[in-house]
């Protein structure tokens, strides 16, 4: 079982690195796909805490927005703004997370919703300073020092970004494998007994956050990179929705769920861009679905039966 | 100075009657069901903009104006009778024994539907109708003026405060929800019906929230997005008081519907966000709400 | 056996809406020592245990480990001084395997904060079935906790707070829900462990052959305070406490 799905895994990375010359018009989505994937990587890292986080858009949009400061600011180079932006992604979590972690249940995931709710009307009321509701532009930056036409720059971000997806789709599975990722799991199963075991809950729930956040802000990172412009509607409820959706689904398998969620979802927006709009009624029914008819699922995913030995 | 804080107090009070209705019923239906809404918010705004449309339809049909106020409650009769029964024995009842986690999103789930469904409905340009507020006049005080739908409002969530207080200690169904609220597990063992009871609470709830679109429909109308805007507010009312507390409810409500017009005077940038500094400075001291207590404790 | 003292209670006193369950007690368990506390329902034993756990924090009274006072102390700092604790009803993280939770509270002994090594490395599996060996539960290894019955749970329970090597593990009941047969076997397994690994034992017993086969010492609890203490031969010969306590 385990080689075929390795298998598969490879033949689906070739399949992307051919993308941009099989099938080019899905360079931008597949993308998008992956920062998406990676903002609901961070949302499944809280769901293995049984924390549903459904604002987590925020730190998705300060990435986003850190990067179009630091080039405002004058800095140009795509490596420099990948690190600040992450950087910055990752202390906002920990601002953020510090008093959140205290919180659990439908608490923590309303306290989230508010706290992101505060930072988008922020964002969209700050004219003078995030340029409001027009948002903020982004000018190609090097790459790695490479000059780059937009073109060029878009294919260079499309192959980082799949690197990206690999290593920390790994790193996060060695994290769930750990005793640091079982701590998370034993949160949800039983903190008492966590606790009593001289575990402090609080701080790992911590790391978890602060690298949820950051993960968020590296996929914001990328599609920042990638759509050239920045809008206050990267971290509006209705994108918090979609990433927690895109967890949900895709949780069951793993680091890559999120990855593979995202992308079907992806190209499901742009498929039917013409037909419908009402994506918030499409993520409703599809979470009420979801959780109705896939319990095992779902219960793959908040009761985490493994098979042994696996 | 006392005739510019005055003002500012009564726009403060009525901004606090509105939210109140809704945490209230957010509040209530948390104490009795468990179960917190994500999509209560989302009633405010079905109550807006029902409430919006039909005062529209009674003016344009050139009825009598002094029924826009029949409309108004008569929206929350509606939307009350037609969601909150179907809402509760389908989808909040289907959540009970499942972890908390399948609550959260299927409440969220029927919040994101809800908030489409009003923008296919209601279409995205916002509607209002102010012939209530127009009706009731001002009245001056000094050189003053003040609406007197602000002072109904004042006086409407005063009366709804009371209202169930007394209905909670003197009713008979009252003190069911009361045994139900203290010990869920006795309450069963005796043998209230707890499914009546969850059903009453939450349509109360929904009759809540709608009433106060409703009412704040004449002043402030209904847009897209409003279910969203209401339902953390709400959250953060309710957080404030302590989940489950009514009265901590209204205090809250009077607390950050000040804190709000205080905001738009002095720092309107930060309005919006006001409610919610006041939310952490309080949580900050008193995690669980001015009058809240912490909740799950096993063992 | 030493006669070091290793917690000793002074004065304790904590009293909930207006009733005092624990009422000025003091008691002291020396290094080594199997001391049981049996006394009818609600005279406060459990209520004992938690204050020695940091669950609960008195109004009044000390509890010193190895001279070191715990009250204050959150439960997880209680734990890392080395008190473990087993419940009455069993904590158990009961959607892993019975294997993961004891890794699990493994690795929280070692140090929970490595992200990249593997929960379940070699070594420690090793470890961790040597002692569900111990105690008879090898073959439930890989199933789900959830699935245990309650005898079992209760080890696990048991193993779980054994796990984090602590100089004294404080029972809650530990034969409680086990079969009067199965009763003897698991005292039996238990106090070899707790012998083998040298940790001392408070616990809470309603089984009285059980008390006065394996405890050292019996503490007598009435209404919140200590009656009697002594070898069990001379608790049970008592009369005060045969009428009080074993219904006699």
């Amino acid at each position: 079982m385990r080689p075929f799905i390795y298998l598969l895994a490879a033949l689906a990375i070739v399949g992307m690195a051919a993308v941009p010359f099989t099938a080019p018009w899905l360079q931008f989505v597949l993308t998008l796909g992956i920062a998406n994937g990676m903002v609901a990587l961070g949302v499944a890292i809280l769901l293995r805490a049984g924390l549903i986080s459904i604002g987590h858009a925020m730190f998705f949009a300060i990435g986003a927005y850190c990067i179009a400061f630091l080039s405002r600011m004058g800095i140009n180079e795509f490596a420099a703004l990948l690190v600040l932006g992450v950087t910055g992604s990752a202390v906002a979590g920990l601002i953020v997370g510090a008093f959140v972690v205290r919180y659990r249940a439908i608490f923590f995931a309303m306290l989230n919703l508010a706290i992101s709710m505060v930072v988008y009307s922020l964002i969209a009321k700050m004219h003078g300073v995030t340029g409001g509701t027009d948002g903020m532009p982004l000018h190609t930056p090097t790459f790695f020092g490479v000059l780059l036409d937009k073109p060029g720059f878009d294919l260079a971000l499309y192959y980082f970004a799949i690197v990206l997806m690999l290593i920390i789709g790994y790193l996060v599975h060695r994290y769930w494998k750990s005793p640091l990722g079982y701590a998370l799991s034993a949160i949800e199963s039983n903190e008492l007994r966590l606790e009593y075991l001289g575990v402090s809950a609080r701080s790992v729930l911590l790391i978890a956050y602060v690298v949820s956040a950051a993960i968020s802000g590296l996929g914001g990172v990328i599609a920042g990179s990638a759509i050239g412009h920045i809008l206050p509607d990267f971290g509006y409820w209705t994108s918090s929705a979609q990433f927690v959706l895109i967890a949900v689904l895709g949780g069951i398998g793993g680091a890559a769920g999120p990855f593979l969620g995202a992308f079907f979802l992806e190209m499901l927006h742009s498929a039917s861009v013409n037909i419908t709009d009402a994506w918030n009624l499409i993520t409703g029914i599809a979470l009420i679905v979801v959780i109705v008819f896939l319990p095992s699922g779902l219960y793959g995913l908040f009761r985490k039966r493994r098979r042994s030995g696996s | 100075m006392l005739g510019m804080i005055i003002p500012l107090v009564v726009d403060g009070l009525t901004n606090a009657a509105l939210i109140f209705f809704v945490a209230v019923g957010l509040t209530l239906v948390f104490s009795v069901l468990r179960v917190l809404n994500v999509a209560h918010g989302s009633f405010y705004s079905i109550g807006a903009y029902i409430a919006a449309s039909l005062c529209l339809w009674v003016v344009s049909a050139g009825l009598n104006p002094w029924l826009t106020f029949v409309a108004l409650l008569a929206s929350a009769v509606i939307l009350a009778a037609a969601l909150g029964p179907l809402v509760e024995a389908t989808l909040i009842q289907w959540t009970f024994g499942k972890p908390e986690s399948v609550q959260i999103l299927a409440t969220f789930g029927l919040f994101l539907i809800l908030e489409d469904l009003q923008r296919i409905v209601f279409g995205v340009t916002s509607i209002a109708e102010d012939t209530p507020m127009l009706l009731l006049g001002v009245t001056s005080i000094g050189d003053m003026v003040y609406l007197n739908y602000q002072l109904l409002l004042i006086l409407a969530a005063i009366v709804v405060v009371v209202a169930l207080r007394m209905m909670l200690v003197k009713s008979r169904i009252g003190k069911l929800l009361s045994a139900v609220v203290f010990d869920r597990e006795m309450a069963l063992s005796v043998g209230i019906n707890t499914k009546r009871l969850f059903l009453f609470a939450f349509t109360l709830g929904v009759f809540l929230a709608a009433l106060g679109g409703a009412l704040a429909a004449p002043t402030s109308g209904a847009a897209p997005g409003l279910g969203a805007e209401t339902i953390v507010l709400a959250f953060a009312v309710a957080a404030i008081g302590g989940l489950g507390q009514i009265e901590g409810a209204a205090l809250a409500a009077v607390i950050v519907g000040l804190a709000r017009v205080f905001a738009i005077y002095f720092a309107p940038q930060l309005e919006a966000v006001a409610p919610y500094i006041v939310m952490l400075v309080v949580l900050l001291i008193r995690p669980y709400g001015l009058f809240g207590s912490d909740q799950a404790r096993r063992i | 056996m030493s006669k070091r003292p290793l917690l000793e209670a002074k004065d304790l006193h904590i009293s909930f809406s207006g009733m005092t369950a624990v009422a000025g007690v003091d008691l002291t368990i020396h290094e080594g020592e199997f001391v049981a506390i049996i006394g009818p329902n609600g005279s406060g034993k459990t209520t004992f245990l938690n204050l020695c756990t940091g669950y609960l924090k008195p109004n009044k009274g000390e509890v010193y480990l190895d001279g070191t006072p715990i009250v204050a102390m959150a439960p997880r700092k209680i734990a890392h001084h080395g008190i473990a604790r087993a419940f009455q009803i069993p904590q158990l993280f009961l959607d892993q395997t019975v294997l993961d939770n004891l890794l699990i509270a493994m690795a929280a002994k070692q140090g929970i904060w490595s992200w990249f090594q593997n929960l379940r490395t070699a070594r420690r599996r090793a470890e961790a079935m040597a002692m569900l060996t111990m105690v008879g539960l090898q073959d439930e290894a890989d199933q789900f906790a959830s699935a245990l019955p309650e005898g079992k749970r209760k080890l696990l329970d048991i193993v779980l707070a054994l796990a984090l090597k602590p100089r004294l593990i404080l029972l809650d009941e530990p034969t409680s829900g086990v079969s009067t047969i199965e009763r003897f076997s698991l005292m039996e397994t238990l106090m070899k462990a707790l012998r083998e690994a040298k940790v001392t034992a408070l616990f809470v017993e309603h089984d009285m052959e059980v008390v006065q086969r394996y405890a050292d010492r019996v503490a007598v609890w009435d209404s919140g305070r200590v009656l009697t203490e002594g070898p069990p031969a001379e608790v049970f010969s008592n009369e005060e406490v045969l009428r009080k306590v074993v219904g006699v």
